[in-house]
């Protein structure tokens, strides 16, 4: 019969209608700004800079060493390296970025400054909703608005700051195991001529323990 | 051609005295009426101008024009480092971005001799037929958005494209924009909560699949529409180099899953499903029966997806360097042939990066299948080419 096509898609048709007032499979919207659906735990959307404890400048785990801008595919990273040097989080001294900037309407959060970074330092945000109605200064983003804390990391990708966590720890257990090798063999090396080796060992660990921060012509290795 | 290459019924709804054969006969009297269809027509799947000919309503001359959404890919990848081009190729063909990734990480696999763990390579076919699934669904979609289903099917098609993206989200962290495969194998590895995921995802895709065969099969209007239109024989197709569901629904049993053997598509059982009419339902069967195929090849690899590492220990990510050389890497992507070639001199960046498009070529041949019919049809042919502007004009 002709039209039987028709009125058997027809059918379908109706079936999904009064379908979606029953199943959610059928549907599937949600009404944006009151309803969200919750971002998947590793979405990404634009960068942003980690720092430990409280003070964002302190903290910062950026060392400015430039391998995210020259590897940015849209080349949207902007950093200018630091004249001095603070300590990262080994205690190391470190030059730090005295300028880093991200323009947002360039990037195109494709990762890749995530993962070419060898220091842990620019991990990807989750949120979204970045419009601004300033086109120029509020599409650049400066180092204080791109600085995160390590807990905000936490919230938004557990598992991966977890991993982060544990990869730097053991980094930091393997830095300060070699600072008090060094101050070791350095105490062992100034003592040995005047005392035995047995009381040389107890002295110099505690004091690996105290001067850690300063141990930095001792645990020069690079 | 004889329709015993395949055993698919691909013509099992097919009616006697539907067809209405193409009458190519320009009269020569009055004049012609010159039309140029798109950059901004609706129907142009993005900014694509036909520049047509007309006499009454009927095609005489059709000219594609590309080249509005010119974006330099190719120029831009020889300025970059090999890593750096791998986001870019998720916006060639934007509806499959991991396929495209694919091919440009089999091309430098193949330049620089990298080979693949065994997960890696699981997870890169699963997500590859993941992605012909959606393709195919929301090109359906489109091509009955175009015949004057204004909605429906497409909305439907989309629900089921929805939640496949929603797999590429929590696997990949971006929807469409996936940069998920690097050179070596993958970049994150697959949760097994993911897995079981996909599992319910694709045991749910047969229902839609015949959901929409019930909705659409036997519908009159789409088989007046579309059979006997826009027929593209298999002697030209092969000639014009037109490849994917194209060449297929024109009968030419070629598709490089099968002939390649890429990656480790040699492990699975799968049918190619060819075409017997050369016309635009033949290229919706093709499709739909791709998409129940992509479901057998996803049962099986989920099945048998075995543990280890997703990315080879020794690959590298920085200083990427390949010795100088050539390569050419090519899949079986939604559309055709995608295939990537790379000349290295050395240096971190390719000395030349050249893509070829299966959207672009697959176009050329639109002339020809279009003269004779009426502009309303000239739509529907073009819709069922199945392009991306983004991949035509790169």
């Amino acid at each position: 019969m002709l039209g039987e096509g028709i009125l058997k898609g027809l059918a379908e048709t109706a079936k999904n209608f009064a379908g979606s007032f029953v199943s959610a499979e059928r549907l599937t919207t949600v009404e944006y700004p009151e309803q969200r659906i919750p971002t998947a735990e590793n979405a990404r959307v634009f960068p942003f800079l980690i720092y430990d404890g409280t003070d964002w400048e302190a903290g910062m785990r950026c060392v400015a060493c430039q391998i995210c801008e020259k590897e940015c595919p849209p080349k949207c990273i902007y950093i200018e390296k630091s004249k001095d040097k603070k300590p990262d989080f080994v205690g190391k001294m470190q030059i730090y970025p005295a300028k880093f900037d991200i323009d947002v309407s360039v990037c195109m959060s494709c990762q890749i400054c995530v993962e070419v970074c060898p220091f842990e330092a620019i991990k990807m945000d989750t949120e979204f909703e970045l419009s601004t109605t300033d086109r120029f200064g509020g599409l650049l983003f400066d180092r204080k608005h791109l600085a995160k804390s390590n807990e905000y990391y936490h919230e938004i990708h557990p598992t991966e700051a977890t991993e982060v966590d544990a990869r730097l720890a053991e980094e930091k257990a393997k830095a300060e195991a070699k600072a008090k090798a060094a101050t070791q063999a350095a105490a062992a090396k100034a003592g040995a001529p005047a005392s035995g080796p047995a009381p040389g060992a107890a002295a110099p660990t505690a004091k690996a323990a105290e001067a850690l921060p300063a141990s930095k012509p001792a645990g020069g290795g690079e | 051609m004889t329709s015993s290459a395949t055993d698919f019924a691909l013509s099992a709804a097919r009616q006697e005295g539907w067809n209405r054969p193409p009458v190519i006969e320009p009269d020569g009297e009055g004049e012609l009426l010159e039309l140029a269809m798109g950059p901004h027509h609706p129907s142009t799947h993005g900014v694509f101008r036909m520049d047509v000919a007309l006499d009454g309503e009927r095609v005489v001359r059709l000219k594609p024009v590309f080249g509005y959404l010119h974006r330099n890919h190719e120029k831009i990848a020889e300025n970059t480092s090999y890593l750096a081009s791998m986001p870019y190729t998720d916006r060639l063909d934007y509806f499959c971005s991991l396929t495209n990734n694919w091919a440009y990480a089999l091309a430098v696999e193949k330049l620089v001799g990298q080979a693949v763990p065994e997960r890696a390579e699981y997870l890169r076919v699963i997500l590859a037929e993941l992605t012909r699934i959606q393709n195919h669904a929301s090109s359906i979609g489109f091509l009955l958005q175009e015949m004057g289903a204004s909605g429906t099917p497409l909305m439907y098609a989309f629900r089921e494209r929805e939640k496949i993206l929603d797999l590429f989200e929590t696997l990949t962290g971006s929807r469409m924009m996936c940069n998920y495969m690097r050179f070596g194998g993958c970049r994150v590895d697959a949760s097994p909560a993911w897995l079981d995921a996909t599992r319910k995802v694709v045991a749910g895709i047969p229902e839609f699949v015949d959901e929409f065969e019930r909705f659409l099969r036997t519908n009159e209007i789409l088989m007046a529409r579309t059979q006997g239109m826009g027929i593209l024989r298999p002697e030209l197709a092969v000639n014009a180099g037109v490849t994917g569901p194209m060449l297929r629904a024109s009968g030419v049993n070629y598709d490089i899953r099968k002939v390649d053997h890429y990656g480790i598509y040699d492990r699975f059982k799968f049918r190619v499903p060819l075409g017997d009419h050369w016309d635009i339902y033949d290229r919706y069967m093709v499709r739909m029966l791709e998409m129940r195929e992509s479901i057998g090849i996803l049962e099986q690899a989920l099945k048998e997806i075995p543990g280890g590492p997703v990315m080879d220990p020794k690959a590298k990510i920085r200083g990427f360097r390949p010795k100088p050389g050539e390569a050419y890497g090519r899949i079986e992507a939604p559309k055709g042939e995608l295939g990537f070639y790379l000349i290295s001199d050395g240096s971190p960046n390719p000395y030349r990066y050249r893509v070829r498009p299966p959207s672009l070529i697959n176009l050329t041949i639109l002339e020809d299948m279009c003269l004779g019919h009426n502009v309303a049809d000239v739509v529907l042919i073009f819709g069922s080419v199945d392009i991306v502007l983004g991949e035509v004009d790169r």
